[in-house]
């Protein structure tokens, strides 16, 4: 969903496994609806780890745990690998996270991301690591993004880090606008582009 | 600098944006019904029109069932799925080649094989495997469904540049050692994000002996290595794959075409952000023992110790062993399997069937175990025929289906059971992938067949 971004101060949720894949996210029978209906992803988020197959909740599976919640999904290294489905990247926004936090991201399943608002903060393995030990030591503990500065502050320990995001990205985050809107601004010099390679 | 990835990609940036991605110009793409409902549906939201139809070809694939295309598809959502891309292409003016379609097969067998796919091209497709016709010399990549949009309105995408790495293998393959094999050993040394950033060009002695359609293989399973693509400088041995199919350059054009595609190359000064060169003797058939494609071993190896993998990542190992029901240290050789399934963009082309094939020669499948041969495209179905291989393998105790999809992904009927293993030439053993708990052992055409005629993980070395 469009939104612009400034600071978010959550609450985390985590998930300390690496290389979790959209299969995971969002498993492909879950990819047959034909709208962008993302409450019906949200729901069905990490499905297969978070339900059993007669539907009743895993206790032991972290978004079932009453004790964490928040905007900001924190996650092992190399997050999101595998299919390019964008459900994915809905489900999570369905769900209502606005942040992930990881130290490693696959490509596509980034710019999904992205493409969908939310903002994947990429942070170092020790930043990372630490998150992961405050959170499991206070499941309170909050984080602070900060897009206009690009920074992550563990709030917790005062940690803060520096998050890479291109200029271009930065401003259509924070002034809630998608990447066709500036495509359809460039016709232009697409037909330009055109009759030079034929 | 100066590679052939450079000299594509740079051909077809259209506009750079400060601080930004670079505006580029897609020259093919590619829609299933899976990825683009939503795509279509924000075309019309925003009330626009596709801004070059010609450049869009569209076929359901993962959907369809592999038996009875000729009848409605009985499961209701599916089937909305399919029509949706029916309606969607005709409303937009798309070609469409629908079920039965002789046309019709998995989107990223089909474009090579009708000469869709072409050298010196940008391609792509809301679906990771479209790295897959990189084979033919393209810059061919994985896209998310706003993506799709993008290209449909303006035949555009906004893109970082990847970086570029160059694999290369030399030396010659040992016996039973198939492109599948090559790339899943590339997995098993640099890991499932080990070329997470970049873009692939696979070289070497290897690469330029092997065919058309174990290029197609090899460069399907780019994305698991987390590259964004990979591809294979074209040569004799591509513009021979590519003369005279359908949508191919004919006559004149044609000889302009290769002219062309000739050049298409990296310099001999060429610098790659980053280089791997590997053995071909190091490998050896493959299988895979977890829940990622980077966990995988040679047949007669065993599962790495807990010791073995770095202490972040024993969880994520345990919990992947424990999904499979394998234990640390153990030999998969001799283990009991319930499926096989010969298929999916990896291995659903005609010499996969004929490896295949050649294993089962003078055996029958073993009692107990089902397996599902899922040919990659209505043409592949064809050629099965006209080779008599179809005969051969009935005769053995098996069926061909119909083409699509199917198994890899489960998104038909074709699910493997809960707690099942499945030993398949597909590209994902993530878990659930081929149905709710499933358990996926990746494999070449020849694994599987070993393992099809025995019932148990058997190194077709030794049959």
């Amino acid at each position: 969903m469009k939104q612009k971004f400034n600071i978010i101060e959550s609450t985390c949720v985590p998930l300390p496994l690496e290389n979790v894949d959209t299969d995971q996210i969002i498993p492909a029978r879950f990819l047959k609806a034909t709208t962008r209906d993302e409450s019906f992803f949200g729901e069905n988020l990490f499905r297969d780890w978070r339900y059993d197959s007669k539907g009743n909740p895993i206790p032991t599976f972290v978004l079932n745990d009453p004790a964490y919640g928040g905007d900001i999904l924190v996650a092992g290294r190399n997050f999101g690998s595998g299919s390019s489905r964008e459900h994915a990247a809905w489900a999570i926004a369905g769900y209502g996270f606005k942040v992930v936090i990881s130290s490693f991201f696959a490509d596509i399943h980034k710019n999904n991301e992205l493409n969908n608002f939310v903002l994947p903060v990429t942070v170092s393995e020790d930043f990372l690591a630490e998150l992961f030990s405050t959170i499991a030591a206070d499941p309170k503990a909050r984080v602070r993004v900060d897009v206009p500065n690009q920074t992550v502050t563990n709030l917790s320990t005062g940690r803060s880090e520096r998050f890479e995001i291109n200029g271009y990205k930065k401003y259509c985050l924070m002034n809630a606008l998608d990447d066709i809107d500036y495509l359809l601004q460039q016709k232009d010099k697409i037909e330009d582009y055109e009759k030079k390679t034929i | 600098m100066n590679t052939l990835f450079d000299k594509i990609w740079d051909s077809h940036v259209v506009n750079n944006i400060e601080d930004g991605p670079q505006q580029l110009y897609i020259d093919r793409l590619y829609c299933h019904e899976v990825t683009s409902p939503q795509a279509f549906e924000g075309l019309r939201q925003r009330g626009i029109k596709c801004f070059r139809p010609e450049k869009i070809f569209c076929m359901p694939d993962h959907n369809t069932p592999t038996r009875n295309q000729d009848r409605p598809i009985e499961e209701p959502v599916s089937k909305k799925q399919v029509d949706t891309l029916a309606a969607n292409a005709a409303e937009f003016g798309l070609s469409y080649y629908g079920m039965m379609d002789p046309r019709n097969g998995i989107i990223h067998v089909v474009g090579p094989e009708r000469g869709l796919s072409l050298p010196g091209m940008t391609i792509v497709c809301g679906d990771s495997h479209t790295s897959t016709h990189g084979a033919v010399g393209a810059v061919a990549f994985g896209i998310g469904t706003s993506e799709v949009e993008m290209v449909m309105a303006s035949q555009c995408i906004l893109q970082q540049k990847p970086k570029s790495m160059r694999i290369s293998i030399e030396g010659k393959l040992g016996k039973c050692v198939t492109a599948k094999d090559v790339a899943l050993f590339l997995m098993s040394r640099i890991t499932t994000s080990g070329a997470t950033g970049y873009f692939v060009e696979y070289a070497g002695s290897v690469v330029r002996d092997m065919s058309m359609e174990g290029r197609l293989t090899l460069c399907n399973l780019s994305i698991e290595m987390g590259a964004r693509g990979g591809f294979i400088a074209p040569d004799e041995k591509t513009f021979e794959y590519l003369k005279g199919r359908e949508f191919a350059p004919k006559g004149e054009d044609w000889d302009k075409a290769v002219a062309y595609w000739k050049t298409l190359k990296s310099g001999d000064d060429a610098v790659f952000d980053r280089e791997l060169v590997f053995d071909a003797a190091q490998i050896g058939p493959m299988v895979t023992y977890g829940t990622n494609p980077g966990m995988g071993m040679e047949i007669s190896g065993t599962i790495p110790q807990e010791a073995d993998i770095a202490p972040e990542g024993r969880k994520s190992f345990l919990k992947s062993l424990d999904y499979m029901g394998f234990q640390p240290g153990e030999s998969l050789l001799g283990k009991k399997i319930d499926y096989v399934f010969l298929g999916a963009c990896t291995n659903g082309r005609i010499e996969d069937f004929r490896a295949f094939a050649s294993v089962v020669k003078g055996r029958r499948k073993a009692d107990g175990v089902t397996a599902w041969l899922v040919p990659g495209s209505w043409e592949v179905r064809r050629q099965i025929s006209e080779e008599g291989l179809d005969k051969e393998l009935e005769a053995a105790g098996f069926e061909i289906r119909q083409p699509g999809c199917s198994a890899c992904l489960a998104m038909n009927e074709d699910k493997i059971p809960a707690g099942k293993y499945s030993v398949s030439t597909s590209n994902r053993n993530f878990e659930g992938r081929q149905g709710p708990g499933s358990r996926t052992i990746l494999a070449s055409p020849l694994v599987a067949a070993a393992a099809a005629v025995t019932g148990r993980i058997t190194d077709p070395r030794n049959i």
